[in-house]
């Protein structure tokens, strides 16, 4: 697994928001820091789950790699290429071979136009196919995620939560991508439908060598289709190893509480389980704690964990952690 | 244990411009004093309505209860008078929602609404209220509740808001506390806050509950009871332990297998059921879920299966005996 090639690389990203204040002429009061500093890199034919809770960061770490934001600093290197500091006319032509499925399949389709148009687009757009073959191989893709290749003349509000889900990666397949970044793509779908998206997507990987960058806040699903995890909190990676360590020797308190806190659909194994509960919510990322993020809500912490921020280091081959506990 | 709640054949119509749709098709279900029942389905499947139709909160039109009782304490609440269901619901039974936020009124404070009920239901003046109030903000988990009082909806996270949902559902010392998808909308180490909390409330005050949920992993630590619910029935029910170790449904079956689970050893595929939930505009025939069944046989298309007793105090909607693939007896 180590010769395969390094198809996205993260390196120490940093995307804040300004907060601005006055009516007429607004003055940056502050900062809203959504990711602070995140490194990772993902193989190609891998799939990296990035997990954490609401505003933790996670979907703004997929949009500015995919320059859908523009990074405040730090570099995305897609085979090689650092994408922040591409010109327009060349990132336009990268885009091709990146693509996202958004998590609300109702917002991310345009209701005035036919599901075939909203595949056929980015095809017409990019120019890769003469426009005469562009129906042929939208019904293609609409065969490929499982729908009716005659449903490319409906529209979007004809069809269930997790058929529109299925529009979503057609559109994104129809460009051949390397890596597509999934933003929390069956959260909004029912337990059932959930499982049919899923299926699709290991199948899709396995079919076109697809990349994935999976982001979710649903452990029990990221432990399914990932093969390497990054916990992220406040805008920084907690925790990164590959699937199997990170589930069954997770080290960071944080992680070790996430885990915790998911219920187990089995009434025997819930009856036996001694539950880490964290006290309090998450901080404000406009005003985030000094030193380790986490400290705030951290059972063990102690005085250096509000003083120095935790180097994010490698404690086993493989396994990175974030804090100054882990030995 | 006596029953103190026993629902009988609930049936709830819409009348909408598309047709009649029907949520609830001949619900029955009975809750025991102190006991937890678990209502488990996906979006549309009825649970809501279910319960909503119990309360008498169905707005009407374009919705209707147009069969059933629901027997507390003796009393039909579909035959009681708006002012004595009033009297119930709030104090006796109460409920809370999936999403804190436009369940509380933005204009008013926290201790406003929480001291509400104290008020109305049980007659305590303005300072009574507003100590009782406090009193279960500090009972819910929340710090400095005095000061809180004063506080606006949106000064409160979603965790807290959730918290005080809870303290204002729990204020009176209902007998029954429905609680309709109360942790779906909070991040996971939240969710896990407000499941101990209920269950520690649960422990110390002795109410029973109803909750309503898609996830099959929280119902699993916290119901004695479960039900199942598919296109407004009630498919399976069964003890918690039975329903995970023994589920008699197809599609019981299905939910569980299309669940990842944490402590799973390796990575099996998910069993997905194919097709889509049905939107009833008629009462079915035949088994509505026969058409994403794998299990179906004949009989399925001919008529709709009643709940059957398969085991020791579990009962099925279903034919077939998945274990064996054939039909029951």
């Amino acid at each position: 697994m180590t010769d395969q090639e390094i198809l996205l690389r993260v390196d120490h990203l940093v995307k804040y928001f300004p907060i601005m204040k006055g009516g007429l002429f607004p003055k940056q009061v502050g900062a809203v820091h959504a990711v602070d500093g995140v490194s990772f890199d993902i193989r190609r034919g891998d799939t990296l789950g990035l997990v954490g809770e609401s505003g933790c960061g996670k979907s703004t770490t997929g949009r500015n790699i995919l320059q859908l934001q523009v990074p405040t600093s730090g570099h995305v290197y897609f085979e090689g290429v650092d994408l922040v500091a591409l010109k327009p006319e060349p990132m336009r032509r990268m885009r091709r071979k990146m693509q996202m499925i958004f998590q609300d399949p109702y917002a991310s389709l345009n209701p005035r136009m036919t599901i075939g148009e909203i595949i056929g687009e980015p095809l017409i757009i990019h120019g890769i196919i003469p426009k005469k073959q562009v129906d042929s191989e939208v019904e293609h893709l609409l065969s490929t995620v499982g729908l009716n290749p005659s449903y490319a003349n409906r529209y979007p509000h004809e069809f269930s939560g997790g058929q529109r889900q299925r529009v979503g990666v057609a559109r994104a397949l129809a460009l051949k991508p390397s890596l597509i970044v999934c933003d929390e793509p069956i959260s909004a779908l029912d337990v059932s439908i959930q499982a049919q998206v899923v299926n699709l997507l290991e199948d899709l990987q396995e079919k076109f060598d697809l990349t994935y960058l999976f982001i979710a806040h649903d452990l029990s699903m990221v432990r399914h289709i990932a093969t390497r995890v990054a916990v992220m909190y406040l805008g920084m990676i907690m925790e990164l190893a590959t699937r199997d360590e990170l589930y069954t020797n997770p080290l960071h308190p944080y992680t070790q509480a996430l885990l915790s806190a998911v219920p187990i659909p089995d009434p025997m194994v819930e009856e036996k389980r001694q539950r880490k509960i964290l006290v309090g919510d998450v901080p404000s990322p406009a005003n985030p704690p000094s030193g380790c993020r986490f400290r705030t809500r951290c059972p063990l912490a102690i005085g250096i964990c509000s003083e120095q921020v935790p180097e994010f280091r490698e404690v086993i081959p493989g396994h990175f952690v974030a804090c100054h506990l882990v030995k | 244990m006596a029953d103190i709640l026993k629902v009988q054949d609930l049936e709830t119509q819409f009348y909408t411009r598309e047709g009649t749709v029907h949520a609830v098709n001949g619900v029955s279900f009975h809750l025991k004093e102190g006991e937890t029942l678990g209502i488990v389905g996906e979006s549309g499947c009825g649970k809501s309505v279910t319960m909503m139709s119990m309360m008498r909160l169905i707005p009407s039109p374009p919705g209707k209860v147009v069969n059933g009782k629901a027997y507390y304490q003796d009393k039909d609440l579909l035959q009681l008078s708006d002012e004595e269901i009033r009297h119930i619901r709030g104090s006796q039974i109460s409920m809370i929602f999936q999403d804190p936020m436009t369940s509380f009124n933005p204009v008013l404070t926290i201790g406003r609404q929480i001291a509400e009920p104290l008020e109305t239901h049980l007659g305590m003046n303005k300072q009574q209220a507003a100590e009782r109030s406090a009193e279960m903000l500090k009972t819910v988990g929340i710090p400095n509740p005095k000061d809180r009082l004063s506080d606006y909806p949106h000064q409160f996270s979603g965790g807290m808001r959730q918290r005080a949902m809870i303290a204002m559902a729990l204020t009176c010392n209902p007998q029954i506390l429905i609680a309709d998808e109360p942790t779906t909308a909070l991040d996971v180490t939240i969710q896990a806050q407000i499941v101990e909390l209920v269950k520690r409330l649960r422990d110390d005050m002795g109410m029973a509950i109803i909750w309503i949920t898609h996830d099959l992993g929280i119902i699993a630590g916290l119901a004695d009871r479960v039900g199942v619910m598919y296109a407004g029935y009630i498919i399976e029910e069964a003890a918690v332990k039975a329903l995970y170790a023994d589920p008699q449904h197809p599609y019981t079956l299905g939910l569980l297998g299309s669940l990842p689970r944490l402590d799973a050893s390796g990575r099996e595929r998910l069993t997905s059921i194919e097709g889509l939930p049905p939107v009833l505009y008629e009462k079915p025939k035949s088994c509505p879920f026969a058409p994403r069944c794998v299990y179906k046989v004949d009989h399925c298309l001919q008529e709709n299966p009643p709940l059957m007793t398969v085991g020791v105090d579990h009962r099925a909607a279903c034919w077939v005996d998945p274990s064996t693939g054939r039909e029951r007896q």
